[in-house]
């Protein structure tokens, strides 16, 4: 009888083990180093707009962000992920693009922006439609010239993946599946997406690594003259909405933020992008229209068209010598950042 | 000895059993103290019609105030911030006060507040749409879900109020009628926060009775006053603006209140 007893006590006590442990089976999309997943308020940084309040950063929840943001069941045809059109090789822009690539082969109307600093942004995409980090992944998930899928449908993928339900519940603590989740981890994950440790900072800090040339000193002075408020340092853009000087695109008839607005006086305005890592993510412009630095610098130099909404600062152009061109652009090129497009946090997991 | 043992089973059984389980939800005294419970509970319910007829999705016919024939295939809207005023003045605000009205779904039009005061109210207010503050708090869940459709992912805010169907009228290739009414802020706001009157009447949460209001939401009203709407002019809202806010200052007065039941 009391040997009955102890090993039914034993075997219960087994149950009761196994029972609260996670199958190690399960595979889950977390092979890369995911060491010091925390929020970084760069030295010189103004406080973040998105600080993770109601979304308290964690390391699965960022693991769980990174799985879906290279999840191309995302899409409509299981072909496409954020990661198509957003390569960390070019600062998570996608490089050579002029317009985004959705499914299908279809194009949309504007070029995939790089992703980073996102913390400090107060809105999102070239028209600024987009008033949170957390609901931005909505609008390439749901646009049919991107993802072309349904918010649903996205979670009923999910949930049938082996993985899904594991890490969500790692990130979150129950399997539950909703929009909510999502939008969290996927916020996670972007807004760990920060671009600060450029040659141009190593220089700001006083780091090692931060010697600027004499060019490049002289392109940083020609910026902080000639190219400001618009791309103010520290971000290098005052998140304002711009018309500046593009002949309109008679196939797009885009008028940018007015699309938000409804506002004429919009019309043609679209958000000033950062110019970190701007040698890392051409083409550029809001339809990538040019392919290099010098012709965005040619521009604004003598292309600008003067629309009513032109922006005041250009109505004369900007003046710039061919060395100082030349200048400008070896400085652009300190603004690359080698340990963001390389971190191994934001790969791929797969 | 061998109840020291039966007790060592039934213990190492009790841990089994419940060693996985979350903290059961603890079920809260309503009353303080262990005094006796002092709230009840009021039920809502939306009756959607045009006119005086009953709506019927897709199959039925309707005319508007400029004399357009016209059906509705979807009509959905957010009621929110739920408030209710008793006789002394005093009010009970909802909690997380967000519903999703979908005519599609029949269960989506009448709710139950719980935990509301004992006592006669006298009246109650709400706003048609979602308040500014949750259309730029990011990601929401339950009624606020955009997986529930009334949301727009390229420029952030709730549909207040979807209303889609045909018009022979429509000035669109296809006869659509599309009206997507939202907007939150400056003056593309189309908030509207109303009181429909209780007419005198009262609603008694008790013991033992829950009250439940009966609304009326006569859709003929989003096109007749005080801008009677002709589709040919106006089809297709689909952000905010102008036409948003003609049709918002209609539905404005759209909901009233049939009866309440005691």
């Amino acid at each position: 009888m009391q040997n009955k007893l102890a090993y039914l006590f034993i075997s219960l006590l087994f149950i009761w083990v196994s029972a609260c442990r996670v199958d190690p089976n399960v595979k889950v999309k977390a092979d890369l180093p995911v060491n010091d997943i925390r929020f970084v308020v760069p030295s010189g940084f103004p406080p973040p707009v998105y600080n993770f309040s109601g979304n308290p950063l964690t390391t699965d929840g960022f693991i769980l962000g990174r799985a879906l943001f290279y999840e191309t069941k995302l899409s409509k045809d299981n072909t496409i992920s954020c990661g198509s059109c957003h390569q960390q090789f070019a600062a998570f822009s996608h490089l050579d693009h002029p317009l985004s690539h959705g499914i299908y082969g279809l194009f949309g109307t504007r070029n995939s922006p790089a992703l980073f600093n996102l913390a400090w942004k107060n809105d999102f995409m070239w028209d600024g439609g987009i008033n949170n980090l957390e609901v931005q992944a909505l609008a390439p998930i749901t646009n049919p010239v991107e993802m072309d899928e349904d918010l649903n449908n996205v979670i009923i993928k999910l949930q049938n993946d082996p993985d899904y339900p594991t890490l969500f519940k790692k990130a979150f603590g129950s399997e539950t599946i909703n929009s909510q989740r999502l939008f969290w981890a996927f916020a996670q994950f972007m807004g760990m997406l920060n671009s600060y440790n450029s040659k141009y900072d190593k220089y700001t800090r006083g780091e090692s690594g931060g010697n600027m040339s004499i060019s490049e000193l002289n392109g940083l002075s020609l910026v902080r003259q000639k190219c400001t408020p618009c791309h103010q340092e520290p971000l290098f853009t005052d998140m304002s909405f711009r018309n500046n000087g593009l002949s309109i695109n008679p196939n797009l008839l885009d008028t940018g933020r007015m699309h938000i607005t409804g506002l004429k006086s919009d019309s043609m305005k679209f958000k000033v992008p950062s110019l970190r890592n701007v040698a890392l993510s051409q083409p550029y412009m809001h339809d990538g229209r040019y392919l290099t630095l010098m012709d965005v610098l040619n521009h604004y130099t003598s292309g600008i068209h003067n629309y009513t909404t032109l922006d005041p600062l250009l109505t004369n152009g900007i003046i710039l010598s061919n060395q100082e061109k030349q200048d400008i652009i070896s400085f652009l090129q300190t603004l690359s950042d080698y340990t963001f497009i390389n971190d191994a946090r934001f790969k791929d997991p797969n | 000895m061998k109840t020291t043992k039966h007790i060592f089973l039934a213990l190492a059984i009790t841990t089994v059993l419940f060693s996985c389980k979350k903290d059961p939800e603890s079920s809260t005294p309503t009353g303080s103290g262990g005094t006796t419970t002092t709230t009840g509970s009021l039920s809502l319910e939306f009756e959607n019609m045009v006119g005086d007829s009953e709506l019927v999705l897709t199959t039925k016919n309707y005319i508007n105030q400029n004399g357009d024939t016209f059906n509705i295939t979807a009509f959905k809207y957010y009621i929110s911030n739920i408030k209710l005023t008793k006789s002394d003045g005093s009010i009970y605000t909802e909690s997380n006060s967000y519903h999703f009205l979908n005519a599609s779904n029949s269960s989506s039009l009448a709710f139950t507040l719980p935990n509301v005061p004992y006592g006669t109210y006298t009246g109650v207010t709400f706003t048609i749409g979602v308040d500014s503050v949750r259309n730029v708090s990011g990601a929401q869940t339950g009624a606020l879900d955009p997986a529930n459709g009334s949301f727009w992912s390229w420029s952030t805010g709730y549909i207040m109020v979807k209303l889609e169907g045909t018009s022979p009228q429509a000035n669109t290739t296809t006869k659509a009628l599309t009206f997507h009414v939202g907007g939150f802020s400056g003056t593309n706001n189309v908030l509207k926060t109303v009181s429909p009157s209780f007419g005198g009447s009262t609603a008694n949460v008790s013991s033992t009775v829950t009250p439940e209001i009966h609304f009326k939401v006569d859709i003929a009203q989003m096109f007749k006053s005080p801008n009677v709407i002709s589709f040919n002019s106006i089809s297709t809202i689909h952000m905010p603006g102008a036409n948003a806010k003609k049709i918002a200052d209609n539905y404005a007065s759209m909901i009233s209140v049939e009866h309440i039941h005691n």
